[in-house]
């Protein structure tokens, strides 16, 4: 943990360390081009996140990263080796919860470990504790169908976790709660990217998200799309949750961002 | 059903029907009718007799061989041909064609192919009983949450684990819906085969009563025959039921 904040003061690219890189990515879906030789690098033990407006193939580009899709062309590397499908280091949480709607909430959290041949009584307690972790308890033998929107999508980040991968895919995680959750669970996932060494890839099209969460925004623009700018906060970061959007420099980052791509937004 | 402020058992209106089906036989309209008393009489008089005993067996072999040939070949290819557009496109056409054919004409073929006996009568039962059962797997398979897949695909697992743990289930509610009318088509798939292939099971007794005018025989028989059918496809929309909490929200 100290040796990341370093990292964040020095913005001397040779030193940092990088869990996942994407070099020179292509995709184009038919005629349709999604992404044009996109590069992209993401500090480990930090939280980047991919903002911009939609139809920008950030979705795409996450996919491409999990190894659900493959590029036309480039290359993601995680921890130095390239992807070439789905693996163990990395875990994806879904914009729409993907839970199974026929299992308990106690299953469906250990569902990854399932998946991944750990036994029923292990893959079960490591379960317990992210469901306590996530205050899911009381609701282990709930359905989906019976939880809010938000406590699904606290199952969705216990199921990611519970793999304890290093990197953590995100796609658009908070846009299907109400607005108060969502406050709460950007709160809550700032310690996370605090107490969990992990690498966190979070896509979202909110520019106050991106900017609040984010130790690293990476905007992505359309037509083609490519990565147009790579912003670090610095100054709040390590203030208190509930002062950073009130702080200057979170301010001017919004504005600046908006800047750059209300002239994308029909 | 409220009648009157007084809560109504399930299914009571049978017994406005059977009253009416009473009073018409009892008016003596046609032979073909008589009253239900006396089918119930006779229904009682033969239930135990070894020709309606053989008749059932007969007729419960022939119906749960189609019935399970239908369901473990229907369901896979249900399936398959939800996930893969090329087995879609080669097998859709064929599937919509006999589900809506008239199947009884292409009994007499069945017969050349698969001779007289029991096996032709199975083949026939499977023939009314599969295409439904295949066309609902299919979309329930179609109509999956795309994330789901992709959600089994991120944390790896396998095609069988795919298979098993998330496409069964998540078409299970299509998949009971299917096999409740497959079944139901199967109870006349294999009345149809005996009737027209060889002369066994409740098929013989229905040509038997019915050539000899022994309508209250008749009766009897459907009465049980439907009672039967009744009864399956009921458990089965239970089993239905069992799913519903999740059909409408995957």
């Amino acid at each position: 943990m100290p040796q990341t904040k370093e990292v964040i003061a020095t913005p001397d690219t040779r030193e940092i360390d990088y869990a996942v890189r994407a070099r020179g990515i292509s995709k184009s879906f038919g005629d349709v081009e999604a992404l044009r030789n996109l590069s992209l690098d993401f500090p480990r033990g930090q939280l980047t996140s991919v903002l911009g407006p939609s139809g920008c193939g950030k979705t795409t580009l996450l996919k491409i990263i999990a190894g659900l899709l493959a590029p036309t062309s480039g290359e993601v590397e995680v921890n130095g080796k390239p992807v070439t499908g789905p693996g163990p280091d990395r875990a994806f949480v879904f914009q729409d919860f993907a839970l199974l709607p026929w299992a308990s909430t106690l299953r469906n959290v250990a569902f990854g470990l399932e998946l991944r041949g750990v036994a029923k009584s292990e893959r079960e307690s490591i379960a317990e504790k992210y469901i306590r972790d996530f205050g899911l308890t009381g609701f282990e033998n709930s359905y989906p169908h019976e939880l809010s929107g938000g406590m699904r999508q606290r199952v969705g980040l216990a199921r990611a976790l519970s793999v304890d991968a290093q990197v953590l895919l995100m796609d658009e995680p908070f846009s299907a709660v109400d607005e108060q959750t969502r406050r709460k669970f950007q709160e809550d996932l700032l310690s996370l990217v605090q107490q969990e060494n992990k690498t966190f890839i979070f896509v979202t099209h909110s520019i106050e998200e991106a900017v609040y969460v984010s130790d690293q925004v990476a905007i992505l623009l359309p037509r083609p799309s490519r990565v147009s700018e790579i912003i670090r906060p610095t100054s709040f970061r390590n203030k208190g949750t509930d002062s950073i959007r009130r702080d200057p420099e979170y301010l001017d980052i919004v504005d600046k961002i908006w800047e750059s791509l209300r002239s994308y937004v029909e | 059903m409220k009648l009157f402020g007084y809560q109504l058992p399930a299914m009571s209106s049978l017994i406005l029907w059977g009253i009416l089906w009473e009073l018409t036989g009892r008016l003596d309209v046609t032979f073909f009718v008589p009253p239900l008393s006396e089918v119930l009489e006779t229904l009682f008089s033969i239930i135990g007799t070894p020709v309606f005993v053989k008749a059932l067996s007969e007729t419960a072999y022939a119906f749960t061989m189609g019935v399970i040939a239908s369901i473990v070949i229907g369901i896979p290819v249900g399936i398959l041909m939800g996930k893969n557009r090329l087995l879609d496109e080669l097998l859709l056409p064929w599937v919509n064609i006999f589900l809506s054919a008239p199947l009884t004409a292409l009994v007499p073929v069945l017969m050349v192919l698969f001779g007289f006996g029991m096996k032709s009568i199975i083949i026939t039962t499977t023939l009314f009983a599969i295409w439904i059962i295949i066309l609902n797997s299919r979309a329930g398979v179609m109509q999956i949450n795309r994330s789901l897949v992709e959600m089994a695909h991120s944390f790896g697992a396998s095609p069988i684990d795919a298979f098993i743990k998330i496409y069964f289930w998540a078409a299970l509610p299509e998949i009971l819906g299917g096999v409740r009318i497959g079944v139901i088509r199967a109870v006349k798939g294999v009345i149809i085969g005996q009737l027209l292939i060889s002369i066994v099971g409740f098929g013989a007794l229905f040509e038997l009563y019915s050539s000899n005018f022994l309508m209250a025989h008749f009766w009897a028989v459907l009465v049980v025959l439907f009672a039967l059918a009744f009864t399956i496809a009921e458990f089965l929309a239970y089993l239905e039921r069992r799913v519903a909490y999740y059909a409408a929200k995957r």
